[in-house]
């Protein structure tokens, strides 16, 4: 308890994770990226043949690729400049007692060790590129539960992550799923069993340290048919002076009646590029939730997405973002409808002060075969002074005649009559500027698990403060 | 024992001059009612005691204990000592009433002082049962779908928890049915002591059957006209107000009604509760 304690009253003044560690790095390919350090990676990682070949088809298709065409000017990134694979220690391991002490320093000061006992069933940290430590507990081990680093996913269980891996995310499926596919390291691994359904969260954490360092992480979950899981990924980047690109793929895969759900919270420093793909592929009766918040990072593109795929296959997005000084958050979600009465609901909440821009930007498609199909979507904003700018761009589409979409939104200032209420109870301004600002997300902040929504809770209060 | 001075106070609202001199003094240990027709500023003197944005100080000053209480922003006012349980009091998505009433009660507590979380829970436990409030009550977030009685209820709930040492109950009795009128009259009465006083602003004399003034106050066109005892108001019950208009041959100068303080929503909250 009191570890846990001084590190929430040690939650600073300013970008609170922005410690660097120093680290002697075992293996560092360089700056910039060509085919030699796509083959490196492979290598070095002595993968198999067809994942070295996929590497390469997908590192020439990103050399084809353009920008994308619409959020924020990504044309700054200098993709030259990025060092894209770095070791930093040996081996992943299995007991912390074996993991350098910087690194558990590091992992110590974010709390990670005491979360694990206390809430959740499996911790796997990744560290730079590999993942240093990981654990799961014993019961999941016996029902059959397969969780680890995607790495040692390739090595231990080749035929499950051959058939799914870039089959949700194909490895043309956008520039920076191209060079995720290109360069991946780490990430996580999960496979649920037919009918296994785990009750605590599984969690992992992921960090970038060094300078200029892309972090290009590869997550894939199977959920087999009736199975269940929900997994936590929490971000923090040390802040420096450049910047650094993070440009992950999560490709989640839910059998006939499974479920899933993926909460993140991240909080990148404000000197990372954030562009991630996130797809759902979700069969009948299934449903995938996605629990996205978004505080951290300069630029952040980010719309999680589910192919509801199977009759009567549901998905849901929660999210928040929230865009301070020098940020852009262009986020969203897509639900894309292709079979029998699917439903979908969105629920997205945007914030921005000191300057920020904060788009929602959505895409909801009833294709012909959605018969009956069901869809709600609420994006509600709150523009916290007269500096900042949202725009909220949503796309819906339906393609045949018996299914519906609902679309609400808002867009608002903290209320006066609020603040007077809350302040002639003797709240500050700032207290009660908090407690509006708190209630607002409230609908997502209650989706986390307790010690998530304890650190949301000190990260919103630090982002209020923040000049 | 505190002092809440009102000294020929001059107040605007868009523009529009309400409160045209009006003076008061109260002591704790004293409940004073303030009692006038429809529009004459009875609201506007609750609002810019406590501060409210939209009401303008043109001129005069208030003071509590001898210190200026127009120089402190509307929290210090709060901490201070003030309280205003509001007719119209505001709804918050997503905030939960146990999470205000304890912010709001730790916001009177010294920096590195904390409440404890027992004891908050049997405080709030306490005074929600003895308004007879449901046991939902600390998880509901801040006035959201509660009905007009309730909302009442819940803003004696956090006077009686926050313990100021002045209320001003801005017309406390709407929306109120007989027995939340009961209820809420008993609580108010039960806090009067050496350390709290209250305003009471009502147009009906039913809430006054619960709380016993010891002084009655006429506001009309802006002024406080008359004052007196309770016999003021079984006048003003069987005769209205036009009485004291001839009395002091005043003009009959209706102000437009504001945004606080309407009978048109009141009556359809009286239904509501109803």
């Amino acid at each position: 308890m009191s570890d846990k304690k001084e590190f929430l009253e040690n939650l600073g003044n300013d970008y609170q994770y922005g410690f660097k560690t120093d680290v002697k790095n075992v293996i560092d390919t360089g700056k910039g990226l060509n085919k030699d350090v796509v083959e490196q990676i492979s290598n070095i990682k002595k993968e198999p043949l067809w994942m070295k070949e996929l590497r390469l088809k997908a590192y020439h298709e990103f050399e084809k690729k353009k920008w994308p065409t619409y959020g924020p000017d990504l044309s700054f990134i200098d993709f030259d400049e990025y060092t894209y694979y770095i070791k930093s220690s040996e081996k992943a391991e299995s007991s912390w007692d074996n993991v350098p002490t910087e690194i558990k320093d590091t992992f110590d000061k974010l709390g990670i060790r005491e979360s694990e006992q206390k809430y959740l069933a499996g911790v796997s940290t990744q560290f730079e590129s590999e993942v240093v430590y990981h654990s799961t507990i014993k019961e999941l081990e016996e029902l059959g539960v397969l969780f680890c680093d995607t790495d040692t996913a390739v090595r231990l269980y080749p035929e499950i992550v051959k058939e799914y891996f870039a089959k949700v995310v194909p490895y043309q499926d956008n520039m920076f799923a191209s060079l995720n596919t290109a360069t991946w390291s780490g990430g996580s691994f999960i496979y649920v069993p037919k009918n296994v359904k785990i009750e605590k969260p599984l969690q992992s954490y992921f960090r970038i340290n060094s300078e200029q360092m892309g972090q290009f992480e590869r997550t894939l979950i199977i959920v087999d048919e009736g199975a269940s899981v929900h997994y936590v990924e929490g971000c923090t980047a040390p802040k420096y002076s450049k910047d650094s690109l993070h440009a992950a793929v999560v490709e989640i895969y839910i059998k006939k009646g499974g479920y899933c759900r993926y909460s993140t919270v991240q909080n990148w420093s404000n000197n990372i590029v954030n562009l991630v793909t996130k797809r759902a592929y979700v069969e009948a009766g299934a449903h995938m939730e996605w629990i996205d918040g978004n505080i951290g990072s300069m630029v952040n593109m980010k719309y999680p997405a589910c192919v509801l795929a199977g009759e009567g296959a549901k998905g849901t997005t929660i999210s928040i973002a929230f865009a301070s000084s020098n940020q852009f958050q262009d986020t969203g979600a897509k639900m894309i409808h292709l079979a029998p009465n699917t439903t979908s609901q969105i629920i997205s909440k945007s914030l921005c002060r000191g300057g920020g821009k904060v788009n929602y930007r959505g895409l909801v498609r009833h294709g012909k075969n959605a018969t009956n199909a069901k869809s709600h979507v609420e994006c509600d904003t709150l523009i916290l002074d007269d500096i900042s700018t949202s725009d909220t761009i949503p796309t819906n589409i339906t393609q045949n005649d018996s299914s519906y979409i609902e679309h609400e939104a808002t867009v608002s200032k903290v209320n006066e009559d609020q603040l007077f209420y809350l302040m002639s109870r003797g709240l500050t301004e700032a207290q009660a500027t908090q407690m509006i600002v708190m209630g607002f997300i409230e609908p997502f902040a209650k989706e986390l698990p307790m010690e998530y929504a304890v650190e949301l809770n000190q990260l919103i209060k630090l982002e209020m403060n923040k000049n | 024992m505190s002092k809440l001075q009102i000294i020929d106070l001059y107040v605007s609202v868009e523009g529009k001059q309400i409160l045209k001199g009006v003076n008061l003094e109260l002591s704790t240990g004293e409940f004073h009612v303030i009692m006038g027709p429809n529009g004459t500023g009875k609201s506007t003197l609750s609002a810019a005691i406590m501060g409210h944005y939209k009401y303008t100080v043109d001129s005069g000053s208030i003071l509590l204990d001898g210190e200026d209480v127009l120089k402190m922003s509307v929290d210090e006012r709060s901490r201070k000592g003030l309280f205003l349980a509001m007719q119209y009091p505001s709804e918050i998505e997503g905030v939960t009433n146990a999470d205000f009433i304890k912010t709001a009660m730790q916001a009177r507590l010294a920096e590195g002082e904390h409440i404890s979380l027992f004891k908050f829970i049997k405080t709030l436990d306490k005074a929600s049962q003895e308004l007879k409030m449901k046991s939902d009550l600390p998880h509901r977030y801040v006035n959201v779908g509660f009905s007009g009685g309730e909302k009442k209820r819940n803003e004696i709930l956090q006077m009686k928890i926050l313990k100021p040492k002045f209320a001003i109950l801005d017309e406390i009795d709407s929306g109120l049915d007989v027995d939340a009128l009961r209820i809420v009259g008993e609580n108010v009465n039960e806090m009067k002591s050496s350390e709290f006083g209250a305003l009471v602003i009502t147009h009906y004399e039913r809430l006054l059957d619960y709380i016993k003034p010891d002084y009655v106050h006429i506001l009309m066109n802006g002024k406080i006209v008359k004052s007196g005892d309770t016999s003021l108001i079984e006048k003003v019950d069987q005769n209205g107000y036009d009485w004291i208009k001839e009395e002091l041959g005043l003009d009959d100068d209706p102000i437009t009604v504001t945004s606080i303080g309407t009978c048109a929503v009141k009556s359809s909250l009286a239904k509501n509760e109803a």
